[in-house]
């Protein structure tokens, strides 16, 4: 008898198979270069003014990446498509263009290139003082942990742990969608997709059944 | 009369650098004597050593103008559908002559001259400007203010089919700005009509905005089809969206941060992937205002 035909999941997932989870390094990093190169040479949006735009640019790779990460796991469950072999590849190049973001701001924005000791000295000043940079700061430093436990060696040691310790990302997105909604200036629509977005791949997780019927023990009665 | 008001930017600044490099050396071969006859004191010699107006592309390419969207080059994407023909200015209020004008007649014999400005953003960046306008004051003068007058309001025109980020309602549209009298009779105050010797970019604020040098840029409000004289304060488009963040004066002032960013410095806009920040001057430089808020904690009325 045949085999039955493969679902449509199915044959995505065996091509999927077939792309190595690097490639999102490759891409990733010669984007990130691409866009230096361009606003180095002043071109397209980097014409007037280079550093805020690269910085933005930046930034909002970051969020996108950070969001994508997300949707690995609802994706699975209600598709059966699987993007699990490239959430790691996605939540690091995600901390790599949070790097970048950071490194803009200090060494362009604030020019830390040509004097660092007063740079760093405006980054702890700003961040305390400007409420969206303490949220931008936060999200960075919790993303610090999970860059470095995001290897094959961390989660055999960690175990349990390393689960619990990596839904620190159910944090750290909402804190970057805010960092880019407080920073707008007027009524923006696409910081708010960015948290709707979030707040709803995130609602996904959460198992609302079995908290109604904890919330309501009487029922079974 | 005020003074007429003068200016410490040259034409040399606008001229493209190789030529005005060329007069540089010229007047620096004349030596003080030389500056001296020409009218040029030892800091108007130094304003031009590190004051460069901006080219006319970054002026025309990186602009705020919400109702074409909020990225900067939003306005000059979209900018070109914006109607400016014919173009109507309803002056009421508490004038001896109010209706409605045409530019033309609004500015009736009156001569644009060219105005080289500094101009600061309240998001930190900075130009410089060469503007064609003319004073404030000369046009109120002729419009008649009246006795009880204290305040000037304007609006900027809302085409909605023209305009994407009217739309999008990113703002309460119409925009609306004011200046108190005095500030609007200031010489330095203009309605500007044109930079760079040629009519005003619509993504400027064609065909006619105000330019008050001295405040943070969002007070010079373009495309004027309003102007109102009040004995009230008028509405202010930002202060009324936020007035923890945007006060009524939005002097230029190093010493008040926006809650979210320091004023503290700005980036000179033209300077590249490389470009450091440099001090924020007190009235974005222009002294002369200081005498009108005098007595005005700066702090508090910010």
């Amino acid at each position: 008898m045949a085999a039955k035909a493969p679902t449509f999941a199915q044959r995505i997932n065996k091509g999927l198979r077939r792309v190595p989870p690097w490639l999102i390094y490759v891409i990733g990093f010669a984007w990130m270069g691409w866009e230096f190169w361009r606003a180095l040479s002043a071109i397209g949006p980097y014409a007037v003014e280079p550093i805020n735009v690269l910085e933005r640019e930046y930034g909002l790779r970051a969020l996108q990446l950070l969001v994508a990460g997300l949707v690995v796991t609802p994706l699975m469950r209600w598709t059966r498509v699987s993007l699990i072999r490239f959430r790691r590849a996605i939540g690091l190049m995600a901390f790599y263009f949070v790097l970048a973001h950071f490194a803009v701001f200090v060494l362009l924005d604030l020019g830390g290139f040509f004097d660092p000791g007063y740079a760093l000295a405006q980054v702890w000043t700003e961040t305390i003082k400007r409420p969206y940079i303490t949220v931008g700061m936060a999200a960075l430093v919790l993303l610090i942990p999970l860059a470095l436990t995001s290897n094959d060696w961390a989660m055999r040691r960690m175990r349990q742990g390393w689960k619990q310790m990596h839904r620190l990302v159910y944090v750290i997105v909402p804190l970057a969608g805010v960092h880019f909604l407080w920073l707008a200036k007027g009524f923006q629509i696409e910081p708010i997709l960015y948290l709707v977005g979030t707040a709803l791949l995130l609602a996904l997780r959460v198992d609302w059944r079995g908290l109604m019927e904890r919330k309501s023990p009487n029922k079974a009665a | 009369m005020a003074h007429r008001w003068k200016n410490d930017l040259t034409r040399a600044d606008v001229t493209p650098p190789a030529l005005w490099m060329n007069r540089r050396r010229l007047i620096a071969a004349m030596g003080a004597s030389g500056a001296a006859g020409l009218g040029l004191g030892p800091s108007m010699a130094a304003a031009q050593e590190t004051l460069e107006p901006n080219s006319l592309e970054e002026i025309t390419s990186y602009n705020n103008f919400y109702e074409f969207g909020t990225g900067k080059q939003d306005p000059e994407r979209y900018a070109d559908e914006m109607v400016i023909e014919p173009w109507s200015i309803t002056v009421d209020g508490l004038v001896d002559n109010p209706g409605e004008y045409s530019l033309a007649e609004l500015l009736g014999d009156l001569t644009p001259e060219e105005r080289i400005y500094r101009f600061r953003c309240v998001e930190a960046w900075s130009m410089v400007v060469p503007w064609q306008g003319v004073e404030l004051a000369d046009i109120l003068t002729r419009l008649g203010v009246q006795d009880e007058a204290r305040y000037v309001a304007f609006e900027t025109v809302v085409q909605p089919e023209n305009m994407p980020g009217v739309r999008r309602g990113v703002l309460d549209f119409p925009y609306v700005e004011g200046l108190r009298l005095d500030e609007a009779m200031h010489p330095l105050t203009l309605l500007a009509t044109g930079l760079y010797d040629q009519p005003m970019p619509k993504q400027n604020g064609a065909p006619i905005r105000l330019v008050v040098p001295w405040k943070y840029g969002f007070k010079s409000i373009k495309s004027i089809v309003r102007i109102s004289l009040t004995a009230e304060e008028p509405p202010a488009t930002w202060n009324r969206l936020n007035p923890r963040e945007y006060g009524f004066y939005s002097n230029v002032n190093p010493n008040v941060d926006h809650p979210r960013w320091s004023q503290a410095t700005e980036r000179v806009i033209g300077g590249g992937l490389f470009a450091q920040r440099q001090p924020t001057q007190m009235f974005n430089g222009y002294d002369e205002v200081a005498s009108l808020y005098e007595g005005m904690d700066l702090q508090a009325q910010f």
